[in-house]
């Protein structure tokens, strides 16, 4: 089918795209293992291991940071938000595509508009808020504020999602006897799995990279995520610790990549309701 | 209530209204609570002379603080840089992923490797990105400055100049550029998994059409691909941009805003002036600098793409 020329193109295209995304993660792996003398010798070939690899950095990131803290602290943060955001956009998501009338199915509009107001510019007053309720310095202060970035993408995508299906199935249902939460629950919400499964990954992906609420708003080695206590541990002033800081961001990345790249096409199909692009328009 | 109302999907029963009402009330009670609340908040803090030791909201200094910060020599730079980085990182990766969708919406041998390979940088929290990077770029052990040092591109006598290393993030434009690299590598993949859902529903028989008509490649793509592709490509576009305007990590965590204030950022200005610098109202105006530029440019998308749209339902 293809001529040769063009497959040429198109695995040349492949083959760019794949080094571009993964010639930082390689630097990141060979720099983890490298020893000291090694690493810090402008004269080796910096891609070889010119001393023995050595695992030194990586058991230091276990056993002299709190790098384990780190990781169960975003996990659980992590896992909560997800829950949370479920809890508050799936319904809200089909409230809108079915029961509230036509605005209701237009707000993709609104919703791009409580998006328009980013952390950079909630950070100082919401600070003084969690002060307030006193959830200053531990993870509750995350887990209370990151809905309000995962919500309002996940009600959108599910918005898009539920108006694509077609409401003969739930109409169906009612006219069987079911309550219109029996058709919701019953019909609506398992035909709506793929964009749920794309929420789930998206925020929890959301959570955890953030940054700047949790560098804000905690400050207690305890309660740090990955994201604001790798930098915060393993940058002392000038000193960096590149090999555990390396390890450190390999360790998060490459389980989740893999978990990621295994559901690619299910996140694919999550914006691909009838919608995606319909949607943002008023 | 009557099954023929019910059924006849157009009046909605007063009992389907108040279950909406009931499930939308959390959301919009907690979007209100912690966006729109802390929203005011802001433009209040923005006009008082609240500070971390004072952070009450009492001494009305009225539009003082935005006075102040505009004539700051910081502010034109921050601003500036803000919008470049923004426009450049949204350009390449809107061109870059609509390539690599064109690419992925294909089958081939090994693709979920390749999925899982291309997805790398999305799954990475920004502050570990942007520390690979600084890495990736370091002033003296870079690699790719010792890769251009052994293709003779780098070091004494080459065309990139004298010296052994770029010293990337010490510079005003080279500085900027890793900043827009670093932005780019990490959304690429959620921008191409965005516009591979809008690429992947576009018909098949018009592509087969368009071959049977002998239209080529460049010819498909810019007829027809680009075309159906346009309002995805502006859901991508707000995305996009909107992560990376509001984001600090990666300067805060490369140039730290400099050389001087050559790499600023509004985001990150806002915050060292706020937190670290602790003039919470002067950062909350920093801060707000953000709304207009960030609503102009949701609006020039949304009518672009309202405008694709409403051509696309003409006859």
């Amino acid at each position: 089918m293809m001529p040769v020329l063009r497959r040429l193109g198109f695995y040349l295209g492949l083959l760019l795209f794949t080094l571009f995304a993964v010639f930082p993660i390689v630097w990141m792996v060979i720099t983890a293992f490298k020893q000291d003398a090694d690493l810090y010798d402008v004269a080796n070939n910096p891609f070889l291991y010119n001393l023995p690899p050595t695992l030194k950095h990586v058991t230091f990131l276990f056993t002299g940071t709190n790098y384990s803290v780190f990781l169960w602290n975003s996990l659980f943060i992590g896992i909560l938000v997800v829950v949370i955001t479920l809890l508050l956009a799936v319904p809200a998501a089909y409230s809108l595509s079915r029961l509230v009338g036509h605005w209701g199915e237009r707000s993709g509009i609104a919703i791009f508009l409580v998006y328009l107001i980013p952390p950079t510019l909630l950070f100082i007053p919401l600070y003084q808020i969690v002060t307030f309720l006193r959830a200053a310095n531990t993870v509750w202060a995350l887990v209370l504020v990151y809905p309000t970035i995962t919500v309002p993408f996940c009600t959108w995508l599910l918005l898009g999602f539920f108006k694509s299906l077609p409401r003969e199935l739930e109409e169906a249902a009612l006219i069987d006897g079911c309550s219109r939460w029996q058709a919701f629950v019953r019909v609506a919400l398992p035909l709506s799995l793929p964009g749920i499964a794309t929420c789930i990954v998206f925020a929890f992906a959301l959570s955890l990279s953030d940054y700047i609420y949790a560098t804000v708003f905690v400050s207690s080695t305890a309660s740090h995520t990955v994201s604001a206590g790798v930098p915060t541990e393993l940058i002392r002033g000038d000193i960096y610790y590149w090999q555990s800081l390396m390890a450190a961001a390999a360790i998060v990345t490459i389980p989740l990549a893999v978990a990621y790249g295994l559901l690619f096409d299910r996140l694919v199909k999550g914006f691909q309701s009838d919608s995606a692009g319909s949607e943002a328009t008023p | 209530m009557s099954e023929a109302e019910a059924s006849s999907g157009v009046g909605l029963g007063d009992r389907d209204h108040l279950l909406g009402w009931l499930m939308l009330a959390p959301s919009l009670i907690y979007i209100a609570a912690l966006v729109g609340l802390p929203f005011f908040l802001a433009i209040a803090l923005s006009v008082t002379s609240a500070t971390v030791g004072d952070p009450s909201i009492h001494g009305f200094v009225g539009l003082g603080n935005f006075v102040q910060v505009l004539h700051e020599s910081a502010f034109p730079l921050a601003l500036r840089n803000s919008v470049i980085v923004t426009l450049a990182t949204l350009i390449l990766t809107l061109v870059l992923a609509t390539a690599e969708s064109e690419l992925l919406v294909r089958d081939f041998r090994g693709k979920r490797l390749l999925q899982i390979l291309l997805i790398l940088p999305w799954a990475m929290p920004v502050s570990l990105a942007a520390i690979d990077w600084l890495w990736l770029l370091d002033s003296e052990f870079s690699p790719v400055d010792w890769l251009l040092r052994h293709m003779h591109l780098l070091g004494p006598g080459s065309p990139l100049g004298p010296a052994n290393h770029l010293y990337y993030y010490g510079k005003e434009w080279l500085g900027l550029g890793a900043i827009v690299m670093i932005n780019v590598w990490r959304l690429l993949p959620f921008a191409t998994i965005i516009v591979l859902a809008g690429r992947t529903s576009i018909p098949r028989d018009i592509f087969e059409q368009a071959q049977v008509d002998g239209a080529g490649f460049f010819r498909t793509l810019f007829s027809i691909t680009l075309p159906a592709l346009l309002p995805i490509l502006m859901v991508a576009s707000m995305f996009t941009a909107l992560l990376v305007f509001g984001d600090m990590a990666v300067t805060a965590l490369t140039t730290r805003g400099g050389p001087g204030y050559a790499t600023q950022v509004l985001p990150y200005w806002a915050y060292l002036k706020g937190i670290d610098g602790g003039a919470l109202s002067e950062g909350a105006a920093v801060a707000l600098f953000m709304f207009p530029v960030l609503l102009v440019g949701a609006i020039l998308a949304l009518r672009m793409a309202y405008r694709t749209d409403s051509q696309g339902d003409q006859p």
